[in-house]
């Protein structure tokens, strides 16, 4: 049960979404872009949010798209992860959302709503890295398409009122060998302690994490060490896990250490699972 | 653009009927089915998308209640477990003593459910998989898992 009341908005267009937004919050109603809406209601009944409005981009027919037309997939940001599933275009993004949450949750969850979330997982983003996924956004000032890693970097960098629509992955990246892992501490729905997401491109392993770090990355840095065959497998993940340039989440479902070691044996687990790839 | 504020006469689809409530937008779906219909079935469990108690079916797939606004549910097809008259999967609990207290139960039925309408063919992994979006306490899983799988092909 939701402690406090708001308003409810369903625009058909982005430009009613995008002035709509501008308008409440002008009118100091801190208003909130809404998908799937588990976040914010599992949120919003113990007070960790609060809004005066609510903006469902449900009827927004741009955000409804899941097509794969002239060598591009567009995916809406209100397409459930149950339907990224069914229909199965990137194949690596399906087996990445269909472990997000439980099954019934992911016929809610969108996939909008798990990049823009405030949940530090967000791990349908990691497939988008590794195959340089495209990103959609609708702001006051109009369209822009930009890289996705250039908006998820550390954090979402985008405005506040600029509302994802869409995310673009070329084609050419949908069906190349690819690797999903994910480690929990317990169950096998929960949280990751670890999730590695591995794609072979052009004879060199594009790879992103989450549950690593607070936020979910891929570095240069790190793809050019796994990529050295100068070094040995083991010297390169050795010198992979001590060039980690961020700091290693310790917390209750893992210390930093036990994520390094988990860490090695899941970079050990890609090597081999992806050899023959490259 | 549809604006809902306050609390506002709405009609929702409920088991084949369209159903007159009143409700405001931060009704979650759990509460108008319960308070609002009489439709007790829904179980009110962690309210948080963890145990599936409150599962109910929209447009013939699983849904928590407790995670999804009355308001969404507009022009959607809702099913609850009364809406559900001695169909296979409720036998088949009975046959199978797939319940201790009952709690869970009307969730797992609606789960159960939809898998049989959307993969009759259901193998053990995605059985596995839409099991487990549902916890029963009294753990009876393994007579959960023997009950779909007696209706299923």
């Amino acid at each position: 049960m939701i402690p406090f009341n708001f308003d409810y908005y369903k625009p058909n267009t982005l430009t009613d979404a995008i002035n709509l937004y501008t308008e409440l919050d002008s009118m100091g109603k801190s208003p909130i872009y809404y998908g799937g809406g588990t976040e914010f209601i599992s949120m919003a009944r113990v007070h960790n949010v609060h809004t005066k409005a609510v903006i469902d981009i449900k009827g927004i027919p741009e955000c409804n798209i899941h097509v794969l037309k002239n060598t591009k997939l567009t995916i809406g940001s209100a397409i459930t992860l149950t339907n990224i599933a069914i229909k199965n275009h990137f194949p690596l993004l399906s087996r990445t959302v269909k472990r997000i949450a439980d099954h019934t949750i992911q016929d809610k969850i969108t996939l909008g709503g798990n990049l823009a979330g405030t949940i530090i997982y967000k791990e349908s983003l990691l497939p988008l890295m590794v195959a340089n996924a495209n990103i959609v956004l609708e702001g006051i000032n109009g369209s822009r398409t930009v890289p996705i890693m250039d908006v998820f970097c550390k954090e979402m960098n985008i405005s506040k009122e600029e509302l994802i629509v869409q995310v673009i992955i070329d084609e050419r990246y949908l069906n190349l060998p690819s690797l999903h892992v994910k480690r929990t501490k317990n169950e096998k729905i929960d949280y990751p302690l670890i999730t590695l997401v591995a794609l072979v491109d052009q004879g060199k392993i594009n790879i992103a994490f989450s549950g690593l770090s607070d936020f979910p990355f891929r570095t240069k840095l790190l793809e050019d060490i796994l990529n050295d065959e100068s070094f040995s497998k083991d010297e390169r993940i050795k010198k992979f896990i001590n060039n980690i340039p961020y700091k290693i989440l310790d917390d209750l479902a893992g210390s930093s250490e036990y994520r390094k070691f988990m860490l090695n044996v899941m970079l050990n687990e890609t090597l081999e699972n992806l050899q023959e790839a490259l | 653009m549809l604006k809902i504020s306050g609390n506002t006469t709405l009609v929702l689809n409920i088991n084949g009927e369209d159903r007159e409530i009143i409700a405001k937008p931060s009704d979650t779906l759990l509460y108008t089915l319960r308070n609002q219909l009489g439709l007790t079935g829904a179980k009110p469990g962690c309210e948080n998308g963890d145990c599936g108690a409150c599962t109910v079916l929209v447009d013939d797939w699983p849904i928590k209640s407790c995670l999804m606004l009355t308001v969404e549910a507009l022009g959607k097809k809702i099913t609850t477990i009364e809406g559900l008259n001695n169909i296979p999967i409720q036998k088949a609990f009975i046959e199978n003593w797939g319940f201790q207290c009952g709690y869970c139960t009307s969730g797992f039925i609606m789960v159960c459910h939809s898998l049989s309408i959307h993969h009759p063919d259901a193998d053990e992994h995605t059985i596995e998989e839409w099991l487990q979006s549902n916890l029963c306490r009294c753990t009876s899983y393994q007579e959960i898992r023997d009950a779909i799988n007696s209706i299923l092909k």
